[in-house]
């Protein structure tokens, strides 16, 4: 079987990058190498965490989204926001107020995302009943998580409770409920405003389903200034009609850590920040940890509140979100209203489950494992003439994914600038060819500038 | 390809450097997960009776493409009753050692039911010599 390519949200702007290395060093499946001066990515490895993204200096990560006027193609333009979205504001703003200026922007119906949680937390409940002999139990939440796994831990990925996220429970549910009103669906386009890379990669090239069931992604950061702008301007805002959303108070926190593992029964876990996964998969793997129920994994660090394209500070979010669920919580006792996505539960109920998801190892030199071990003893061989400090001089992260780049013949072992030294002492290597590899890899202009100035000095 | 470990008795918080790095090398060379995740577990569980139960031990790794060939050897008091010791729920293991949650005595059955060969040799206050055998393709 061929594995169709996979999409990634983020992508490398040449004109502004300048092979500073920062992504590199910071990627947490060394998917960044820099050649000709400008950082590249691996797409096998890049699991679309967005870490590069936040410690580029000059913003030369690009995180792709759709043009925001895509949302007029459709008679019906839906907005589903994440409950991260009025976490960005300040709680002088209300909810009403934040669900008006969306209508203001041009969408027709807005609906926060976390009313999928209140279906999903039975349905999860359920799965976990029926797989109580697979422990644990990996949350699907967060797609960069799902895609690590695949790329790395591939034993655990039948761990992963093969269920849709939130996002996709609650677009199948508009959708379904707009054509139940009889709207021809080629008019509805259901647009979720997203706080991070991974879920743009996941509505782009779905793992473990044909089709999205999402239409558009527009970032965070674009909605917060556009909302902002509004409540700044006192646009007069028609709050009147527009109902407080209908979601359990605990899913508002869904999004954030432990938003999950207080939700079910026995010993849940609750893990944030994508080198702590990396860390806990690992020894999962091993079954250094044992009899846990459920966990619940996410790449950013506080969660979704962490999540790269927010704009507020993710401990400022956290606390908002917590006391947004509590003044929920208040309203909900005062209103009982009813979730109107819970009257879909049977149809959600079929629609939500994923095609099995496949493990896509990033790890293996080759497939024929004679090939590979053969491969791996010369990378090692490699690795013991590199000097083992790491320094990225040659474009590659760490000495060890060098070692491998040469055996794959992404690279030469006169790439490393030790191995340079050497061999031009020893008379092996020229000058002339050993200043032209330091330009293969960091361009001609970070050698030319050095050399003007010299030649300036004369 | 061949490795050697190190491992201290008594030194759990180091314990498992040798089934993490068998487990990154199986990845590399294509082994299929299943098969990996049976020698880690086995690996794994070998290095904590080392370290529950002797004073020093090395553990010797030997990878061709058909198999993976595993030596751990300890100095330390050896085992008294071989056959007891490959009893479910026997354990010989201090409180101490139970306390940090190890010692449940499913040590050696556990590496039994995860290897395709398995032979153990003690004496009695020198030390183990354990040697187990998967073989990296899949039988089915």
């Amino acid at each position: 079987m061929t594995q169709k390519a996979f999409h990634h949200a983020l992508k490398v702007d040449n004109d502004l990058c300048y092979g500073c290395t920062h992504c590199m060093t910071v990627c947490p499946t060394e998917a960044i190498r820099v050649r000709n001066g400008k950082a590249i990515i691996y797409e096998h490895k890049c699991i679309d965490c967005g870490m590069c993204f936040k410690v580029c200096p000059v913003q030369a990560i690009k995180v792709e989204q759709d043009d925001f006027s895509t949302i007029f193609n459709y008679k019906h333009r839906v907005a589903l926001y994440p409950s991260t979205l009025p976490g960005q504001f300040d709680s002088e703003f209300s909810i009403k107020q934040i669900i008006a200026c969306l209508h203001e922007l041009g969408f027709t119906d807005v609906f926060e995302v976390e009313h999928g949680a209140d279906f999903l937390v039975d349905d999860v409940k359920e799965y976990m009943k029926e797989h109580s002999d697979t422990k644990p139990l990996i949350s699907s939440f967060c797609p960069a998580i799902v895609r690590l796994i695949q790329v790395k831990f591939p034993s655990l990925v039948q761990n992963i409770i093969t269920r849709k996220p939130p996002l996709d429970v609650s677009a199948l549910y508009y959708r379904k409920k707009l054509e139940d009103q009889g709207v021809d669906p080629k008019d509805i386009g259901i647009f979720y405003i997203t706080p991070c890379a991974a879920k743009i990669a996941a509505v782009k090239s779905p793992v473990g389903e044909e089709h999205s069931s999402v239409d558009g992604v527009i970032n965070i950061d674009l909605i917060y200034n556009r909302v902002l702008l509004l409540l700044k301007n006192h646009t007069p805002l028609d709050t009147e009609k527009i109902e407080e959303p209908t979601l359990r108070h605990t899913s508002i926190r869904w999004s954030l850590t432990n938003g999950e593992a207080d939700r079910f029964d026995g010993r849940c876990l609750a893990i944030d920040e994508v080198h702590n996964a990396i860390d806990f998969l690992e020894r999962l793997e091993t079954d250094q940890i044992t009899n846990v129920d459920f966990v619940e994994i996410r790449a950013c660090d506080e969660s979704c509140a962490g999540g790269i394209l927010n704009v507020s500070n993710r401990f400022i979010t956290v606390e908002r979100m917590k006391k947004r669920a509590r003044r929920h919580k208040e309203f909900l006792t005062q209103n009982p209203v009813q979730n109107p996505l819970l009257e879909y539960s049977d149809y959600l109920k079929e629609k939500c489950r994923v095609i099995e998801i496949e493990p896509r190892s990033m790890m293996k030199m080759d497939e024929d494992t004679n090939i590979a071990l053969n491969k791996l003893e010369k990378a090692q061989k490699m690795l013991s003439y590199l000097p083992g400090i790491d320094c990225g001089v040659c474009g590659a992260p760490t000495c060890q994914a060098l070692s491998e780049d040469i055996v794959q013949k992404n690279a030469r072992l006169t790439d490393c600038v030790f191995m340079r030294s050497q061999m031009e002492d020893t008379g092996s290597l020229t000058h002339i060819k050993s200043i032209q590899i330091m330009k293969d890899i960091w361009g001609d202009y970070s050698i030319n500038k050095v050399e003007e100035d010299l030649d300036n000095d004369k | 390809m061949q490795f050697e470990y190190k491992i201290q008795g008594g030194d759990f918080a180091n314990a498992g450097t040798a089934s993490s790095n068998v487990k990154k090398v199986l990845k590399q060379i294509n082994v299929d997960a299943k098969i990996i995740k049976r020698i880690v577990v086995a690996l794994y569980e070998a290095e904590i009776n080392v370290c529950a139960h002797a004073f020093l031990g090395k553990v010797m790794v030997n990878i061709t493409p058909e198999k993976i060939e595993i030596d751990v050897i300890d100095k330390g008091p050896g085992i008294q009753n071989i056959d007891l010791a490959m009893e479910e729920g026997f354990s010989t293991a201090s409180p101490a050692v139970r306390e940090m949650g190890f010692g449940a005595g499913m040590g050696l059955p556990n590496i039994k039911r995860n290897t395709d060969e398995m032979q153990i040799e003690s004496e009695v206050n020198k030390g183990t010599s354990l040697r187990f055998v998967n073989y990296l393709i899949s039988s089915i």
